[in-house]
């Protein structure tokens, strides 16, 4: 099915703040809102739950962490042992930093991917750009179309006050991403 | 609306700039034809990547023979080249991240670039020690990997296999860092550009980016956790290149000071390369709305106190080698400030202690030129840091018997001078390719100073 969407579009970071929260508090369903750099409070405004992706970045460092002290401990004492000046085989402390460095490299690298993936960023994708000013100076809000009831002039009339720029409605792809 | 601003806060950037202006500034230099000085100073730095290229070769050739190293100095110029690029990379970090948890907002004028600088700085590091190695085809010999000879594993008590992981891990953590710091840019200018090329290629690497804000909360939560990674990770870095020297028995490497001593003295060289490189940046690529004096201002104070940090190293180092009776240590110290290298110890200290002094005085500190050549002297006094650390100490150890000099030899020379050409190379392809300032942090930044009423208009 295709969505009717209302797109809308402002000049400034407090009108795209504002117009979003009136939206919100409206009941309009905000599809998103495209914006030229990351405006902070907005998340507030379309009332987004906070990222979980510092799990995800918690979960690769231990599983990192653990693996390599597990893997210098089996090369180190139960692979292939060599007795260094005398050391103990299982010298855990000097296996200290290199189980930082991996830790760091699995949390740093897993949650990148992982942020690409929920994000469904990837090589090639479409970008999906409504409006090409999003990237460069302009804030678009997105509105779905839900109902029959739904009023273009009455939206119109709510963003007046924050100066709303541009206003068109459009139909989305098949697949709306 | 430079009526509106702000009392208490002095605004970031200067010029009343537009989100729109933004976008054109940053993207002006990348739309245009390079300039003749660019070219110039390309084909200069190509030419002396060139000259580097030929004398590895040469040497990778012939043998490590080539070099003045001798059975007593076995580290000299190439370690203290590699400690010196590692250094300089460390400021990219600390700017990208260090300073981001801090919420210092200056730093989007020059973060972009300091990240690349780290990038690059930390390729001309790597070079050194695998064409140490004399054979650096067998470098993966560093890795762990499976093998028929045993399997035979590498020393992981060894602080030069903990120095190979972090130095990969560091490349690679700070490659991401500022890749995902690109995305949004590149988005910029894919919408932007009107070459059919330069959309597919910036288009592919910006991954469909929109500017959704359900992307950007999560973006903003990446680049939080990035920083937060990055920065215990800077850290450890210089501490484990530091402890390559510091495990060994050699007077004057023996020292548990050698951490905090080398981050310290990382940063310091670092943010010397960052202002030689802004400075260049802002009179050629006329940013200078952008990178202002108040920010070189700011590095210059970053740069007063790590100069402080490393004299009181400097000074420390000499104290507990007095105080502690070891007859060795303080020989090695005498031996550093009186000995035959007397004069690298001392073109070291006065470039690194007394030279930075000039910039408590604020108008030292708001004249780029001479803010230009203090820097300069920084950059010289601590490549001669790391000599004096690492050749020295290696000259006179325990045995008169051993005791030798060292020369570097011109293949080292041309080594060192290679290691410059890339990175210059390196700097200028990406300053003709990609935007040299974060667009979007930069946008994110225009009202800061200004009154909240006052709004863009």
């Amino acid at each position: 099915m295709r969505d009717r969407l209302l797109v809308a579009s402002f000049g400034d970071e407090k009108d795209i703040i504002g117009a979003t929260r009136a939206a919100k508090e409206a009941g309009y369903e905000i599809v998103d809102v495209y914006t030229p750099f990351a405006v902070h409070g907005l998340d507030k405004a379309m009332g987004l739950r906070p990222s979980r992706l510092p799990w995800i970045c918690l979960g690769l460092g231990l599983t990192g962490a653990i693996a390599k002290l597990w893997y210098q401990i089996w090369t180190s004492a139960t692979s292939w042992p060599v007795n260094v000046g005398g050391k103990p085989l299982s010298s855990v402390p000097a296996f200290v930093p290199v189980t930082f460095e991996i830790m760091v490299l699995f949390a740093g690298v897993g949650t990148v991917l992982a942020f690409f993936f929920v994000s469904r960023l990837r090589p090639g994708r479409a970008p999906n750009v409504l409006y090409d000013r999003a990237t460069n100076d302009k804030f678009v809000l997105v509105l779905l179309q839900n109902d029959a009831a739904f009023n273009v002039s009455k939206v119109q009339k709510l963003f007046q006050k924050f100066h709303v720029e541009k206003i068109e409605e459009r139909l989305t792809e098949e697949n709306r991403t | 609306m430079a009526d509106s601003y702000s009392i208490l806060r002095k605004p970031l950037i200067l010029g009343n700039k537009s989100y729109e202006d933004v976008t054109r500034d940053v993207c002006y230099p990348l739309e245009q034809k390079p300039s003749k000085a660019w070219w110039i100073t390309f084909l200069v730095a190509m030419a002396m990547m060139g000259v580097g290229i030929v004398a590895v070769t040469y040497q990778v050739e012939t043998g490590i023979g080539t070099w003045g190293l001798n059975n007593t100095v076995g580290w000299a110029f190439d370690i203290t080249n590699f400690v010196f690029w590692i250094g300089i990379g460390h400021a990219g970090t600390l700017i990208s991240a260090i300073l981001f948890l801090f919420r210092q907002r200056w730093r989007t004028s020059v973060n972009r670039s300091a990240e690349a600088m780290t990038i690059f700085a930390v390729i001309c590091a790597g070079i050194f020690p695998i064409i140490h190695m004399g054979r650096p085809w067998l470098a993966f010999w560093v890795l762990p990997y499976p093998n028929f000879r045993g399997p035979l594993w590498v020393n992981f008590r060894s602080p030069l296999v903990w120095d190979m992981f972090a130095i990969s891990v560091y490349f690679t953590i700070s490659l991401v860092f500022w890749y995902v710091g690109l995305i949004p840019d590149l988005a910029t200018i894919r919408d932007r550009t009107t070459s059919k090329v330069k959309r597919a290629i910036t288009g592919f690497f910006s991954l469909g980016w929109n500017g959704s804000n359900r992307t950007w909360l999560r973006y903003e939560t990446v680049y939080l956790l990035l920083a937060g990674l990055a920065t215990p990770l800077v850290v450890s870095v210089h501490t484990i290149v530091s402890w390559d020297f510091a495990t060994s028995i050699i007077p004057g490497w023996h020292a548990t000071i050698f951490p905090p001593y080398f981050v310290a003295g990382a940063i310091f060289s670092g943010f010397a390369m960052v202002l030689t490189l802004m400075l260049i940046v802002r009179k050629v690529l006329h940013f200078e709305d952008y990178i202002t004096l108040h920010h070189i201002e700011s590095m210059c104070k970053v740069i007063i106190a790590t100069a402080g940090m490393v004299g009181l190293a400097y000074m420390t180092e000499f104290f507990v080698a007095a105080y502690s009776g070891n007859e060795y240590e303080r020989f090695a110290f005498v031996n550093r400030a009186l000995g035959p290298y007397a004069w690298a110890y001392w073109i070291m200290a006065g470039c690194n202690v007394l030279v930075p002094q000039l910039l408590w005085w604020k108008n030292i500190r708001r004249n780029p030129t001479l803010v230009f050549f203090i820097v300069i002297l920084i950059n010289v006094g601590m490549w001669f840091e790391r000599f004096v650390i690492i050749t020295i100490s290696l000259t006179r150890d325990y045995l008169p018997a051993s005791w030798a000099s060292y020369a570097p030899t011109s293949i080292e020379i041309a080594a060192l001078v290679g290691s410059f050409g890339l990175f210059f190379t390196l700097f200028l392809l990406f300053a003709r390719f990609l935007p040299m300032i974060s667009i979007g942090e930069v946008k994110g930044v225009l009202s800061y100073g200004h009154k909240k009423e006052g709004g863009h208009s």
